[in-house]
């Protein structure tokens, strides 16, 4: 893994035309952001702006990582849906980035993945002979296969039942500790529970919004993260699209 | 119990053309009854088979071409946005033009022989084949391009890797419709002008008012669809099955 950068983005965005939102906002190096916000407030957009993939609308302004080097091919990305390719084996699905680029996998490496997100037995199976939970899980470790410094994850965890959703926001903080996190995420529970940094998008910009001192990954019945989780869920009920 | 659904539908089908044989009081020669059929089959067993084997291999010699031709067109289109942009609305405006219509010229150029049939069967299933397959290539999952992307994926491995494996259930179905189209194919090229198959059989017996044998060739044509249909379908169900991760993976 390369040395891990922050990242920095100011500026605007525009949908046909329209100010879809105006933003500055820092994720600070290795460290988890948590970015909240209504439904079609842009924080997809956010997420899909310095992964430097199609938008849709326009962007004025910068992003710049702190140490200076462009971000080209250094964020690992994981989706709310997995993502795997049915024909593929677990394990082949893990090693689909160096086959894309064309180049040989490293089995080994993929292998040691595998053992640690709990999929080692499962290797030679296809996708559809897994739980939600599993297919998840493999969609990290062929996250982790990527080695990247800087790591997006769009709502990786909503489409989980609640026991396994808990199972995997743990594993991720372990296995992607050191790393910097953008964590894009409809659920303040989950913000909470995981972020460094909580961030709150709307129509007027990003705002921080405080989040309790103990350190990520916080447990839900501790009385100042119940606290922050219902305030923020007030917050978000309350502020405008 | 599949073989024998399949046993009582040829039996209650021939029961119903022996019915309507009794029923019309038709002469022999024009409805010959189900036995005389038979019966000139076994007759003319030799010529049957002698001009089914010519127009089964002008048949699958055109699935063949036809549909390397149209794999090789899609994929073509799917890497060019330049070749989709031109080559997109020219193969749809070929397809105004009604093959059969070309049999005469293709006989022309192509000559008396099975090459002629074999190109009228290469193109009246290379579109549905290049449509479907295209359509497959590129109606792929938008999540999977920006995850492709995140990891630098290259445009020739993307297809390789990701979009043909994608695009197989497609293919199966545009080669569904082949198999059904390439038998019309050949046997219009055998009418126009040809010494040989079972279109040319059929035309020559009905010359020669030996309306049995025309039937003979007709049903033997049959059941080379029926089963050139059967093969195709086992092929397509075995991509689709791929397709979603159900067969071993033999590499």
């Amino acid at each position: 893994m390369n040395r891990t950068p922050g990242i920095l983005l100011s500026g605007q965005h525009y949908l046909e035309g329209q100010l879809l939102f105006k933003a500055e906002l820092e994720l600070p190096a290795g460290e988890w952001t948590c970015l909240l916000g209504r439904s079609g407030v842009g924080k997809s957009t956010i997420l899909r702006l310095i992964l430097g993939l199609e938008t849709g609308g326009r962007f004025e302004g910068s992003i710049t990582a702190t140490d200076g080097v462009p971000l080209d091919r250094r964020i690992g990305y994981m989706a709310q849906s997995d993502l795997l390719l049915p024909w593929l084996t677990v394990l082949e699905n893990i090693c689909i980035g160096a086959r894309l680029r064309g180049t040989a996998p490293d089995l080994e490496r993929a292998q040691v993945l595998l053992d640690r997100v709990g999929l080692a037995d499962r290797a030679g199976a296809k996708p559809a002979a897994l739980s939600g939970g599993m297919r998840q899980r493999a969609a990290l470790a062929r996250t982790l296969m990527e080695d990247q410094p800087v790591v997006f994850l769009d709502e990786p965890f909503s489409a989980l039942d609640a026991g396994t959703r808990a199972d995997m926001q743990e594993l991720a903080v372990e296995v992607l500790a050191g790393r910097t996190v953008l964590l894009v995420t409809h659920d303040p529970a989950e913000a909470t529970r995981l972020a460094d940094q909580i961030i709150v998008l709307s129509a007027a910009g990003a705002a921080p919004w405080p989040v309790p001192p103990s350190p990520p990954l916080r447990s839900l019945s501790d009385p100042e993260t119940l606290s922050c989780q219902t305030r923020l869920l007030d917050h978000l009920r309350g502020v405008e699209a | 119990m599949r073989s024998f659904d399949i046993v009582l539908a040829v039996g209650i089908g021939l029961a119903l053309w022996q019915g309507l044989v009794i029923l019309t009081d038709a002469p022999h020669f024009i409805l010959p009854s189900p036995l005389r059929v038979a019966q000139a089959m076994w007759h003319s067993r030799v010529i049957i088979a002698e001009n089914a084997f010519v127009t089964a291999s002008e048949v699958a010699l055109g699935l063949l071409f036809g549909s390397l031709l149209g794999v090789a067109t899609a994929i073509q289109l799917a890497l060019s946005r330049t070749a989709e942009r031109i080559m997109l609305p020219i193969l749809v405006f070929t397809q105004a033009v009604p093959v059969f219509a070309l049999a005469p010229v293709l006989t022309l150029w192509f000559g008396y022989g099975m090459g002629s049939k074999i190109v009228m069967a290469v193109l009246i299933i290379y579109f549905p084949v290049t449509s479907a397959f295209h359509d497959g290539l590129t109606r792929i999952d938008q999540n999977y391009r920006d995850l492709a992307q995140s990891m630098g994926a290259k445009k020739f491995q993307f297809l390789r890797q990701i979009q043909i494996p994608n695009a197989l259930p497609s293919l199966g179905t545009g080669l569904k419709l082949a198999a059904v189209y390439a038998p019309i194919g050949a046997v219009i090229g055998e009418w126009v002008g040809a010494s040989k198959g079972l279109g040319y059989l059929m035309l020559l017996a009905n010359g020669r008012a030996k309306i049995d044998l025309m039937f003979a060739s007709l049903i033997v044509l049959a059941c080379l669809t029926v089963l050139l249909h059967i093969a195709v379908g086992l092929l397509a169900s075995r991509l689709s099955r791929y397709a979603g991760g159900e067969v071993s993976r033999t590499r």
